[in-house]
């Protein structure tokens, strides 16, 4: 269950940033985004997989959630 | 010896592993690479921020270090107290020069050491009630100091004292900041946690007080630099760019910095970063929580200064661009000069790097403004982010070395044969020993700056001074020369 960040970057794709891991990466896909919420299991670009407790609409970035073990 | 190809890279890492028993060289063998522009990703080539090898020569340093020594150390109107025995506070006490302005001992004490000198019996009893008497004694002999930072050494995590409420009595008692920073040296497996760590005190116990009060006039040009500090002038000579270009610095963290300006930080509309390694994790938090956007920069060289000064007018009004472009100019003839002065004394030269978690990257573009190639280059504890900076940076199948040991590093400069090395004082001598000229990047070797254009004139001279110095040519005594010479000859 680490804390992630996630934000936009300089092109304005979503990245994830796991402090404790130096893990920062775009991600390439993400469950929910859009009309039905913001969240579900995202997938960064190196493969690895996180699950975010689904937000009703896209907060205000950067925000630091709480990530599970996604399923991949 | 020209540029190696990868295989021979690759050879020599191989070789210098072959010493190590089989696991040591298993685990050695994940952090020497060559390099590889093209990878995106520093972990598919090499490992770091990993615990260093038992019985190796490491030149890492501890998360006591990375706080006391970096973060908090040079904020200069604080009282920064090592708590725990006498030496760690007295072998780091002035080691790092971060420059400052101010009267030491009445309101600046960047360089005093404060200590609670701990005995065996505050190891036994606990050390909260020295710590308690401790600052009432600051706060009598210095009561112009503007704030109090504890920095825990090993034992204070080892018997486990409470600081934080120790802390927390002494800022109702005083009425200033007092912060208890947990960087106890065991913590991590290098000074980066030290940096970590204190970014998150600074986060819980200080950058927050100013968030209710709005008497700090703003403007819409208010940036801070974040992560320079000043080590021999540098955040002053970086300073003058951003003013000329029309931006105001509200705050200088760490060097020449001070709590206030901490405080005010929240309020800037750009963070400036340039030790990344050191203080992203507070620009990110800033980001979060106050919606200030950060970027990295780098005044090493004209090249890479001249860039970084148009990426950050980018982030401003036309009129600081139209500033940063006349500040370009007017600079241009001073580091013109430079160049044409240096370059040909200097051109073609091989430089290698082993420095903390900067600049092994920072200052590639600055040597390259004088016509010198960097074939080597590693962080004593930069992390994967920071190797995935390196990789653009660095030319094709050179060098890439995390946490060096000492054997491997004088095995690498015995078969590159650098012209120049750069690092720290603990490698100095070893290198000038063996006849390679040395410069230490993380002091400077007592010069600087060399941030800026101003610095970059100081950093070309003495690049020039220690390479062309006629000492190297002299290291051999004349009659052990002129034997060496007759027995090429003799075998020729």
């Amino acid at each position: 269950m680490p804390n992630v960040m996630i934000r936009r970057n300089d092109e304005g794709k979503l990245t994830l940033y796991v402090a404790k891991k130096d893990l920062e990466d775009v991600i390439v896909h993400m469950e929910k985004d859009g009309a039905d919420g913001w969240g579900g299991n995202v997938e960064l670009a190196d493969g690895s997989s996180y699950y975010l407790d689904p937000l009703d609409s896209e907060p205000k970035l950067p925000i630091t959630l709480r990530a599970r073990r996604g399923q991949s | 010896m020209a540029v190696m190809t990868r295989e021979e890279t690759e050879a020599l890492i191989q070789e210098v592993l072959e010493v190590y028993p089989e696991k040591a060289q298993k685990d050695r063998a994940k952090h020497l690479t060559s390099n590889d522009p093209s990878l995106e990703q520093s972990k598919k080539c090499i490992t770091s921020n990993k615990k260093s090898l038992p019985g190796v020569m490491t030149i890492r340093g501890c998360a006591y270090a990375g706080s006391k020594g970096v973060v908090w150390g040079p904020i200069k109107d604080m009282i920064h107290i090592s708590h725990g025995p006498v030496g760690c506070g007295q072998y780091s006490r002035a080691g790092r020069r971060n420059y400052y302005i101010g009267s030491t001992g009445v309101n600046t004490y960047v360089t005093m050491n404060f200590t609670s000198d701990f005995q065996e019996k505050d190891i036994v009893f606990g050390g909260d009630k020295k710590l308690d008497k401790l600052i009432d004694e600051v706060e009598t002999l210095f009561p112009l100091n503007k704030g109090i930072t504890i920095q825990s050494e090993c034992p204070i995590g080892l018997i486990g004292d409470d600081i934080e409420a120790v802390s927390k009595k002494k800022n109702k008692e005083i009425g200033k900041t007092v912060v208890p920073v947990r960087c106890e040296g065991f913590r991590g497996v290098s000074q980066s946690l030290g940096h970590h760590i204190a970014n998150d005190a600074v986060r819980d116990w200080a950058l927050d007080a100013r968030d209710d009060d709005d008497t700090f006039a703003q403007t819409a040009y208010d940036v801070a630099i974040i992560g320079d500090y000043n080590i021999g002038g540098d955040a002053w000579s970086s300073r003058i760019l951003l003013e000329e270009m029309g931006l105001r610095v509200v705050a200088q963290w760490s060097g020449d910095g001070s709590i206030s300006e901490i405080e005010l930080t929240p309020k800037v509309k750009l963070n400036l970063v340039h030790c990344y390694r050191s203080m992203n994790y507070i620009s990110r938090h800033m980001e979060e929580k106050y919606n200030i956007p950060w970027i990295e920069y780098n005044f090493f060289g004209p090249t890479k200064t001249i860039e970084s000064l148009r990426k950050i007018a980018a982030q401003f009004d036309e009129s600081i661009q139209k500033k940063c472009e006349e500040v370009i100019a007017k600079y241009e003839p001073e580091w013109q000069a430079v160049v044409d002065k240096y370059r040909p004394r200097l051109e073609g030269k091989r430089v290698m790097l082993y420095v903390g978690g900067l600049r092994p990257r920072h200052v590639i573009g600055a040597y390259e403004d004088l016509g010198m190639e960097v074939v080597g280059t590693g962080y004593e504890f930069g992390h994967n982010d920071d190797y995935d900076r390196t990789l653009k940076e660095m030319g094709d199948s050179t060098l890439l070395y995390d946490d060096v040991t000492g054997y491997e590093f004088e095995e690498f400069v015995k078969r590159v044969k650098p012209d120049l090395i750069g690092s720290g004082i603990k490698e100095k001598y070893i290198f000038q020993k063996m006849g390679v000229p040395f410069r230490q990047m993380h002091s400077w070797d007592y010069s600087g700056p060399y941030h800026g254009f101003d610095g970059f004139a100081i950093f070309a001279k003495d690049m020039d001074m220690t390479l062309n110095n006629p000492c190297w040519k002299k290291l051999k005594a004349p009659w052990v020369a002129n034997d060496a010479e007759e027995t090429v000859a003799a075998e020729a």
